[in-house]
C-alpha cells in the first residue's frame, strides 16, 4: 500500500472510475493535458484519451452545465471548477436544474454528476481562491454535498459519488491537498455517503466539524488529551443530506459541543448542527453549543490570511469555555 | 487594413407572406402531399394553443405562455427531427414537443402545475420545458457531446428566444459546439419581443444569427412564418449534425402575435399597429393560400379539419380535467433514487399534517 496525499487519492479513484467503468468522463479547465492545476487529473489523459478527459473552454457554467446533459444522457461525468470561488457561477445550473431534474420529470431522467472544487482558505492564493460555499451548497434541493478531510476518505468517498446516481457536490480541502500522507489501498472500495464519521471517541465533549478544519480539530484534541480532556471527533463528511443521528449520539454522551467550520459565521453550516442539538438533543447538554467560525467577513488576502482561519488556539479555548459553564 | 474575416448571413424563405413561391420549392416540398401534414399540424397548434388560454382564462390551467404566430417554426422542427434526437426547449414550443409524441393531456398537466406533465410517456430522453432562460443551451451542448462520444447518429436540437440570446449561457454552449464540431443545431425563434423588450433593444447586432459566427457556427436566418423554409433549413442543419459536419444556428423569424404570458398584457408597450400588420405575414393563411391555389386544399377540408382538432383539443382538456390531483407525497418523491433518512424524515411529517385545515385541497 502506498503513502499518498489527499490529491493522489482523489487522482487514484478517479483512474479507477474511469478504468472501472467507461461512462466516466472528466471534464474542466486543464484537466487534461496539465493534470489540472492541482494536478488532480494527472495521468488520466495520456491513460484515457481526450475523449474522456475533457479540456473545456473557459466557461463554468458550460462546465456544469454540460454534465447535466451529458448524466442525462447515460454519462457519468466529473466536472472539475478550478477554485472555488468560481464556482458561484454554477449555482444555477446546480440549482436550477442538476438537483431538480430527477424530481421535474418525476424520475424519468436523472444526473447523475460530480461537481468537484477545492474549497477553503490556508494556501495563500490570489483573491477568488479561498472561499467555503459548503453551505450555499447544502441548501439546495436534490443534491449531496460531501467534503472528505484524508487521502483514505477522499478516495472512498469520491468513488462513492461517482457511482451515486444523484448529482454529488465534492468539495476537496486544498489546505489539505499536500499536509499530510496516508495509507491507501487501490481496493475499489467506496465509503458510505449521507453519514457522519466519528474520527477519534471521548467522554467529555463533541467536537463536529469538516473539510480542512478536521485536521486542525485532531490536533486541539490531541492538546485537550494532553490535559486530560478527552473530546470525541466527528466528520460530518456529507453535509447534505446530515447525519444527524450520529451527533446527537455523541452529544448524548458527552454534553458538550463544539463545531468548527472555516465559513463565515452567518448562516454558515454549523448552525444547522447547533439547531438540530436545539430541537433534539437540548435536555442532553451540559453547556451551551459554541461555534468556532470565520467572521463574516470577506477572506482576507495572503498577507492576512492565516488571522482570518481560526485553529487549535480557538478550538481548544472554545472547549475550556464550554467546560468551564457550570 | 487588410480583413482579418468576413462572412455572409444567408437567408431562406420559400413562401411569400402572400403564399406565393419565390423560386423553385425543394424538391421534398414540390409535391403539395408532404405539405398537407405540416398544415395540418399547425392548426392542431393552435388550436391548442386556444384551449390552453381558454381554459387560463377561465380558472382551469396556471400562467401560459401563447406559441401563437410560431406554428411553422413547431412544424418545421416536429417535422425534422428523429424520434431518437433529443430535443432540449422553453415553454414556448409546446408545438414541436406535440409532433414529438408527447400528449395535449400531459401539456395541459404541466401548465395545471402538476410535474407529472413532464413524465411525458415518449419522447423519454427529450429534456424537460426549460423555464430559465438560455440554460438549456448548455445541456444541449452536454448531450450532443454524449451523443458523438457515443457513437450515436442522433442529434441534439435545443430552441430560445430572441432574449435568450443576450445571455452567456447561450455564448459558452455556441462556442463549446464549434470548438467541438458538436451534433447541435440550435433553433432561435427572434419573435421581436422578449416580454416588453424589443429586439433592438436587446442587441445591436445585425442579426442574431451572427452571433454563432463568434463561436465557429454557421449561422442563417429563416422567414419563420415560412414553414417551407423552416423545415428545409432546419432539416439540412439537423442532417449535417448527423453526418458529423457540425453544429448551425438559425434565427427563425417571426413574431409573437400573443402576449408573453396568460400574466402579460403587450398593449401596454407594443403598438396595436405592429401587431395588426404581423398578422398579415402569419404562417398558417400563408401556407393554406399556397395549398388553395395549388388544388392541395378546399373549404370542406378546413371545415373538417378544425372540427377535429377541436375535438382532439377538447377531448385531451377533458382528460386533463378529469386527472386526479397529484398526491400529496408526489412533492418529496423523485428527489433521489433513494429517499435520504433525513428527507424520509421531513416527508413522514408533511404527510402526517397533509389532511390538515391551513391548507384545504
Amino acid at each position: 500500500m502506498a503513502q499518498i496525499t489527499l490529491v493522489e487519492a482523489v487522482n487514484l479513484a478517479l483512474a479507477r472510475a474511469m478504468a472501472d467503468d467507461e461512462r466516466v468522463v472528466v471534464l474542466g479547465q486543464d484537466v487534461g493535458r496539465n493534470g489540472g492545476v492541482f494536478r488532480a487529473t494527472l495521468g488520466l489523459f495520456d491513460r484515457f484519451g481526450g475523449e474522456r478527459v475533457i479540456d473545456t473552454p473557459l466557461a463554468e457554467a458550460l462546465i456544469a452545465g454540460m454534465a447535466i446533459g451529458m448524466a442525462a444522457e447515460g454519462l457519468k461525468p466529473v466536472a472539475e471548477i478550478q477554485f472555488s470561488g468560481f464556482a458561484y457561477t454554477v449555482i444555477d445550473q446546480i440549482l436550477n436544474h442538476a438537483g431538480r431534474l430527477r424530481h421535474r420529470t418525476q424520475g424519468r431522467l436523472s444526473c447523475p454528476m460530480v461537481l468537484r472544487t477545492p474549497c477553503g482558505a490556508g494556501i495563500h492564493p490570489p483573491e477568488h481562491h479561498s472561499e467555503s460555499p459548503e453551505a450555499m451548497f447544502a441548501h439546495i434541493p436534490g443534491i449531496r454535498v460531501v467534503y472528505p478531510s484524508s487521502p483514505r476518505r477522499a478516495y472512498g468517498l469520491l468513488l462513492a459519488a461517482i457511482r451515486d446516481p444523484d448529482p454529488v457536490v465534492f468539495l476537496e480541502p486544498t489546505r489539505l491537498y499536500r499536509l499530510f500522507k496516508e495509507e491507501v489501498a487501490d481496493s475499489g472500495e467506496a465509503l458510505p455517503l449521507d453519514q457522519c464519521m466519528t474520527l477519534r471517541e471521548g467522554t467529555d465533549v463533541t467536537l463536529v466539524t469538516w473539510g480542512a478544519m478536521v485536521f486542525d480539530t485532531l490536533q486541539a484534541a490531541d492538546e485537550l488529551a494532553e490535559q486530560g480532556v478527552m473530546a470525541e471527533v466527528i466528520d460530518c463528511v456529507t453535509l447534505k443530506p446530515l447525519d444527524l443521528d450520529t451527533i446527537l449520539a455523541s452529544v448524548a454522551r458527552t454534553g458538550r459541543c463544539v463545531i468548527v467550520s472555516e465559513a463565515p459565521r452567518t448562516a454558515g453550516f454549523a448552525n444547522e448542527i447547533a439547531a438540530g442539538l436545539a430541537e433534539h438533543g437540548l435536555l442532553t447538554l451540559l453547556a451551551p453549543v459554541m461555534r468556532v467560525t470565520a467572521p463574516d467577513i470577506v477572506v482576507p488576502y495572503a498577507k492576512l490570511e492565516h488571522h482570518y482561519l481560526p485553529g487549535q488556539r480557538q478550538i481548544v479555548a472554545a472547549v475550556r469555555k464550554t467546560l468551564e459553564f457550570a | 487594413m487588410t480583413v482579418a474575416a468576413s462572412f455572409e448571413i444567408p437567408y431562406l424563405q420559400c413562401l411569400d407572406a402572400h403564399g406565393q413561391p419565390v423560386g423553385a420549392l425543394p424538391a421534398w416540398a414540390q409535391d403539395t402531399a408532404a405539405l398537407v401534414p405540416l398544415y395540418r399540424w399547425m392548426q392542431r397548434m393552435r388550436a391548442y394553443d386556444a384551449k390552453a388560454i381558454a381554459l387560463q382564462r377561465t380558472g382551469q390551467l396556471g400562467t401560459y405562455a401563447s406559441l401563437l404566430g410560431k406554428e411553422a417554426v413547431e412544424a418545421g422542427i416536429g417535422a425534422a427531427m428523429r424520434p431518437e434526437d433529443v430535443f432540449l426547449c422553453t415553454y414556448r414550443e409546446n408545438g414541436a414537443q406535440l409532433m414529438r409524441g408527447v400528449s395535449m393531456r400531459e401539456l395541459f398537466l404541466y401548465w395545471g402545475g402538476d410535474e407529472r406533465g413532464n413524465r411525458f410517456e415518449r419522447p423519454i430522453h427529450d429534456f424537460p420545458i426549460c423555464v430559465t432562460i438560455a440554460s438549456q443551451c448548455l445541456h444541449a451542448a452536454g448531450v450532443a457531446y454524449a451523443l458523438k462520444f457515443k457513437r450515436e447518429p442522433r442529434v441534439a436540437v435545443c430552441t430560445l428566444g430572441d432574449g435568450a440570446s443576450s445571455k452567456g449561457d447561450f455564448y459558452e454552449a455556441l462556442n463549446a459546439a464549434g470548438a467541438w464540431q458538436l451534433p447541435l443545431v440550435i433553433v432561435l425563434t427572434n419573435n421581436q419581443w422578449a416580454i416588453s423588450v424589443p429586439r433592438n433593444a436587446q442587441s445591436a447586432t445585425q442579426t442574431l444569427a451572427q452571433k454563432g459566427i463568434a463561436g465557429g457556427v454557421p449561422g442563417l436566418q429563416v422567414d419563420g412564418n415560412d414553414v417551407i423554409a423552416v423545415r428545409q433549413a432546419i432539416g439540412e442543419a439537423i442532417e449535417t449534425a448527423r453526418a458529423g459536419s457540425g453544429p448551425t444556428l438559425i434565427e427563425a423569424m417571426t413574431y409573437r402575435l400573443s402576449d408573453h404570458t396568460t400574466a402579460d398584457d403587450a398593449s401596454r408597450y407594443r403598438p396595436a399597429e405592429e401587431l395588426a400588420e404581423a398578422w398579415q405575414r402569419e404562417p398558417i393563411a400563408r401556407l393554406r393560400g399556397y395549398l388553395v391555389a395549388q388544388g392541395a386544399w378546399d373549404k370542406a377540408q378546413e371545415d373538417a379539419l378544425l372540427k377535429a382538432v377541436n375535438e382532439e383539443v377538447q377531448a385531451a382538456a377533458q382528460a386533463y380535467l378529469d386527472t386526479p390531483p397529484p398526491p400529496v407525497s408526489q412533492m418529496f418523491d423523485h428527489h433521489y433514487a433513494t429517499l435520504p433518512a433525513a428527507l424520509a424524515a421531513q416527508r413522514e411529517e408533511w404527510l402526517a399534517g397533509a389532511d390538515g385545515t391551513d391548507h384545504p385541497r
